[in-house]
C-alpha cells in the first residue's frame, strides 16, 4: 500500500457520510503531532470530501493511493494538537 | 371603498391584494435573504399591530405582512420605514434579488454572492419593464440558489491554472474533481480544460495550494420556473469581472425591455423574437462593443 511509513491506520470503508469524516477525525485526534495514519476510504463521495474536510481540518495531507479494489488510502500527517 | 383602490400603483410598492375585501398583503424589500436584528423587531411590531400576528417567508427569500388594512398604508409604511424596512415590489418590474450566503461565510462558496446581490439591487431593483424579471446570485456549483430559474441567474465559480512547481503529486484533486477533468500523467496533473465546469473543487481540496484561481461568474439567461419551466441558458464563457457582467447583464435587461410585450416573461419573448439575435447582442457585451 504505497511507500510512505505510517504509524496508524484506520478503515472507514464501513461508514457513510458524514460519519467518514467523524471517524476519521476521532483516529487523527488520537495521534500524535507529527504522526502519520493511513485511512481507507471507499470511491465516490468519501474519497470526493474527506480528504478536504480534513485538510480544513489543518492537518497535512500527504498522499492518495489508489488500492484498485474500489478503495483508497489518504496518508495524513497531524498537525497541532 | 374598493372600487377606488389603485391596485396597480399598490403593486408597485409591494402591496399584494389579498381575496379578503380590503386586505392587502405587504411584501418587503429583501436583498440576499438578509434582515437585521432590528428590521425583524420591527416587522414583528407591524404584523402584530396591524396585521394577524404572523409574516409569510415567500419562495423568493422574501417576507410578507399578510392582512393589512387599506386604511392603515400609510402608517404602516412609517412605521416600517423607521425600523429601516422598505418596501418590497410586485407587478411588472425587477423583484428581489436572490442570494445564497456565499464565500463570507460558506466553505463552498467561490464569490461574494451577498455583495453581489446588493449591487444588483441597488442597480436593478424595481425598474419598470414589460413583466417580471428576476436575478439570483449562488456562490458555487452546489446551486443552493438555483441560478438557472431566474431571469438572469449568476454562479459562482474559479477560473483555474495549475502550479506544477508547488503539487506534491497526492493525487486529491483528481478524485475531487467530478467532472473527469484532470489526470495524473508522470506525477503531474494535467487538465482537460474542455471538461471543467469551474467548480473550484481541486482548488479548495489541493493540500499544497497547487492552484491559482480568480473567482468568476457564470450567467444564464431567460430561466422561468412558472407556469412554464425552463431552464436558463449559458451564453457566453465564465465572466472573470464585475464590469463585463454588468455590461452583459445591462444587455439582456435592455433587450427584454426593448423586444417583450407587455405581460410576457423573458423566456417566451426570446422563443418569439429569435434567439440568434440575443445571442448576438450578449456576446457582443460581453467583449466590451
Amino acid at each position: 500500500m504505497a511507500d510512505i511509513q505510517y504509524d496508524e491506520e484506520v478503515d472507514i470503508t464501513d461508514k457513510v457520510c458524514p460519519l467518514t469524516f467523524v471517524k476519521a477525525k476521532v483516529a487523527i485526534d488520537e495521534l500524535d503531532e507529527g504522526q502519520i495514519i493511513a485511512i481507507r476510504m471507499n470511491d465516490g463521495e468519501p474519497v470526493q470530501n474527506v480528504p478536504r474536510s480534513i485538510k480544513d481540518e489543518g492537518h497535512q495531507i500527504l498522499k492518495l493511493a489508489d488500492n484498485e479494489d474500489g478503495t483508497y488510502t489518504l496518508f495524513v500527517k497531524k498537525v497541532g494538537d | 371603498m374598493a372600487e377606488t383602490i389603485d391596485y396597480s400603483s399598490l403593486k408597485k410598492g409591494g402591496f399584494m391584494r389579498q381575496k379578503q375585501k380590503g386586505f392587502f398583503s405587504l411584501r418587503l424589500g429583501v436583498v440576499g435573504g438578509n434582515l437585521t436584528a432590528e428590521n425583524i423587531k420591527t416587522i414583528a411590531e407591524v404584523a402584530e399591530k396591524y396585521g394577524h400576528g404572523y409574516v409569510h417567508m415567500t419562495s423568493r427569500q422574501g417576507v410578507e405582512i399578510p392582512f393589512i388594512n387599506f386604511n392603515d398604508i400609510e402608517e404602516v409604511r412609517g412605521e416600517l420605514a423607521k425600523g429601516g424596512v422598505r418596501p418590497g415590489v410586485c407587478g411588472p418590474r425587477v423583484r428581489t434579488v436572490t442570494a445564497c450566503q456565499g464565500s463570507a461565510l460558506c466553505p463552498s462558496g467561490c464569490i461574494d454572492s451577498y455583495e453581489l446581490a446588493k449591487e444588483f439591487d441597488e442597480r436593478y431593483f424595481g425598474r419598470e419593464l414589460p413583466h417580471k424579471f428576476k436575478f439570483g446570485v449562488t456562490g458555487c456549483m452546489n446551486n443552493c440558489l438555483k441560478a438557472e430559474e431566474n431571469d438572469l441567474g449568476v454562479k459562482g465559480g474559479y477560473v483555474i491554472e495549475y502550479k506544477p512547481d508547488a503539487c506534491i503529486s497526492c493525487g486529491v484533486c483528481i478524485k475531487a474533481c467530478r467532472e473527469g477533468a484532470l489526470s495524473l500523467v508522470d506525477g503531474k496533473v494535467v487538465m482537460d480544460e474542455s471538461k471543467c465546469n469551474h467548480c473550484g473543487r481541486c482548488v479548495k481540496a489541493c493540500p499544497a495550494d497547487s492552484w491559482d484561481y480568480e473567482p468568476g461568474y457564470i450567467v444564464s439567461f431567460g430561466g422561468l420556473f412558472g407556469n412554464k419551466i425552463y431552464k436558463g441558458e449559458e451564453i457566453v464563457p465564465i465572466i472573470k469581472d464585475k464590469e463585463t457582467l454588468f455590461r452583459v447583464a445591462d444587455a439582456a435587461i435592455d433587450f427584454f425591455d426593448k423586444n417583450a410585450k407587455p405581460g410576457e416573461r423573458f423566456r417566451l419573448t426570446l422563443q418569439r423574437v429569435g434567439e440568434e439575435e440575443f445571442r448576438k447582442q450578449i456576446r457582443a457585451a460581453y467583449e466590451g462593443k
